[in-house]
């Protein structure tokens, strides 16, 4: 099969009457690349997707496939495959005419649509139950179904609406890892939209997060976890979130009602403390706290502490569960800080 | 398995009380068409086939041919069935779609219309037939009849497409459909309950019209089994057991399409409609 083609976003906007559901989004997925738009329902990430399909026009802006523009191409001159959170399979079609269905548009001859349905189903592990109504299948036969016809006609470019949302969770595990190696063996362009930040940093080479129609970060799932550009990805990405404090730096350390946190070469001014609840632990020697919640989790425990006002999550191993109601001293990192403005923009490397 | 509701003897005796009286009537016409005369439900004089004399003889009373009559109610009534069922899925299909100018005051107008009862237009049709030269013609009437149930039509069909997934649509519009090839190959199938009850209701109210191809249609080669059977009423000596006959042949078909569309009609009243 082809490889697939780079795919860019000019000035892309979008706006529903007076809502702007996308603002100016500029972006750029390499040939062969798994992006993900990451973002809450509402964000623009899936009207994003609809305009690069071509089902949405965009209201200003451009898009291209290589050096082709295609915004103002109908969906079936563009050549991508899609899965839809609901699959959207035909139901008065059997597996083996919705996997076709698409061929049969392009008036393939009958012979040519046998062999590639069936290379196509058996690729995803569905050949057998071909002559099956979607209704006859499983929920996770449905989504492979789904991704079998959006993958028959060989696309250049792969778009997933929340194509896991639908699944069970023991599934959906598995269907992660089949997608994203599918999509790496075909060496197609792939587009996938979920509000899971754990789908999109386990599945994507690049994720796209996206807040009120706007861009907030396009980066590896390494550096937005690392190195989040502002409070929005902070909060967002990681679980259980990242702890976001709002306080006052004072160049050597931070103050919150009652937590005092030195640090040496803070910034100063007024802003947000971020720290991620892995990277808190309980000692000794520390910020005296008091525990007001403990979650075991399996193998670690989510313990939730008081420090005046402040909340805080921590992530500690099993065995250091503490009992609820008991003073704790809290013990912060001196490496794992991240710091924000008061806008929310991260001040320091990017 | 169906589940009876607890007290059922109860309910089939309520469901029994209501149907006989439609039971009763229809008992009355056989007895009528069967036997010489009836007084009341009681057979007088002795079973006789003389009132079945209009399927033999070539005409009863200078009238056409009753199998002219029921080739022309089964062309009126599967051609309006079949017009309406065609321009109101597409209507409706374009008013649940897509967005258009005054689609909203189309929407309304379309219901205004349904309101007005045909026989406040019989005029203004009349006038209208005789300028396009189809007065006195079955394809005239067809058209008047089909235009008048198209409001209902449109609202059935739009509250079936209203139903389906939008994903649905954009999956076979990604899938290289165009939007012409959507609706014939994706919407259509999937309101085959709404086309069945359409049609199903539409064949039968046109089976049964009386007052448009009796005030629109003149000529004997052009009546219809409604027109065939009231020509009876309109002479000094009715005979009500050739009428009765006549009666029984005409509503055999909506009897036998009634058992067979139920099930769809059914879909009318339930679930179906959403506007």
């Amino acid at each position: 099969m082809k490889r697939g083609i780079p795919v860019r976003l000019e000035g892309l906007s979008k706006r529903f009457g007076k809502v702007e559901a996308v603002k100016e989004l500029d972006l750029t997925i390499e040939a062969g690349e798994l992006v993900a738009f990451l973002g809450p329902s509402g964000c623009g990430k899936t009207t994003t997707l609809l305009m690069i399909a071509g089902i949405y026009r965009p209201t200003t802006g451009a898009v291209y496939f290589g050096d082709r523009r295609v915004d103002h191409l109908h969906p079936k001159d563009r050549d991508v495959g899609m899965v839809f959170q609901s699959y959207a399979l035909y139901p008065h079609l059997n597996l083996f005419e919705n996997i076709a269905f698409p061929l049969r548009l392009k008036r393939v001859p009958d012979g040519e649509v046998r062999d590639r349905v069936q290379k196509t189903a058996d690729l995803l592990g569905i050949g057998h139950i071909l002559e099956r109504k979607p209704a006859q299948v499983s929920g996770g036969q449905q989504q492979r179904a789904a991704l079998a016809r959006a993958l028959v006609k060989e696309p250049q470019v792969l778009l997933l609406d929340e194509p896991l949302s639908n699944l069970d969770a023991q599934i959906r595990l598995s269907a992660r890892a089949e997608i994203r190696r599918l999509q790496r063996d075909l060496g197609v362009t792939a587009i996938l939209v979920t509000h899971d930040q754990a789908e999109a940093l386990a599945m994507a080479d690049r994720v796209a997060v996206f807040s009120m129609g706007e861009l907030q970060q396009y980066a590896t799932p390494e550096v937005l976890y690392h190195r989040p550009k502002n409070t929005f990805v902070a909060g967002f990405v990681g679980s259980p979130p990242m702890n976001l404090i709002e306080g006052e730096f004072t160049g050597d350390g931070f103050r919150a009602g009652e937590l005092r946190i030195p640090i040496p070469g803070a910034p100063t001014g007024k802003g947000w403390l971020g720290v991620r609840p892995e990277h808190l632990s309980l000692g000794e020697t520390g910020h005296p706290a008091r525990v007001l919640v403990v979650e075991p989790l399996g193998r670690e425990v989510l313990v939730v502490v008081a420090v005046g006002e402040v909340r805080l999550q921590l992530l500690l191993p099993e065995g250091e569960k503490p009992a609820i109601d008991r003073e704790v001293q809290l013990v912060f990192p001196t490496r794992e800080l991240h710091f924000f403005n008061a806008e929310g923009r991260r001040i320091g490397p990017e | 398995m169906p589940i009876l509701p607890r007290n059922w003897p109860l309910w089939l005796l309520v469901l029994a009380l209501i149907t006989l009286p439609i039971g009763v009537g229809l008992l009355w016409l056989l007895l009528t068409a069967l036997f010489d005369q009836v007084h009341g439900l009681r057979p007088v004089g002795a079973f006789s086939p003389e009132n079945w004399r209009f399927l033999f003889e070539g005409s009863v009373g200078g009238r056409p041919s009753i199998w002219v009559a029921l080739k022309n109610s089964v062309f009126f009534a599967t051609a309006v069935a079949g017009l309406e069922v065609l321009i109101a899925s597409m209507a409706a299909y374009a008013i649940s779609r897509m967005k258009f100018p005054f689609r909203t005051p189309y929407l309304g107008m379309i219901l205004v219309l349904h309101a007005f009862p045909a026989v406040s237009l019989l005029i203004a049709i009349y006038y209208i037939l005789r300028v396009l030269g189809l007065f006195d013609t079955l394809i005239g009437v067809i058209l008047v009849k089909a235009s008048l149930e198209l409001p209902l039509g449109i609202w059935l069909m739009k509250g079936f497409f209203d139903q389906l997934s939008w994903d649905m649509e954009m999956a076979a519009l990604v899938d290289g459909a165009s939007r012409w090839t959507v609706f014939w190959k994706v919407a259509l199938p999937l309101v085959r309950p709404g086309i069945l009850a359409l049609g199903t209701f539409a064949l039968l109210s046109a089976w049964g019209e009386f007052i448009l191809p009796f005030t629109f249609i003149v000529s004997g080669k052009s009546w219809t089994l409604a027109l065939y059977m009231q020509s009876f009423m309109r002479e000094a000596f009715v005979d009500y057991g050739l009428m009765a006959a006549v009666g029984l042949f005409y509503a055999t078909p909506v009897l036998l399409l009634f058992l067979l569309g139920q099930r769809y009609l059914l879909n009318i009243y339930s679930g179906g409609v959403k506007g």
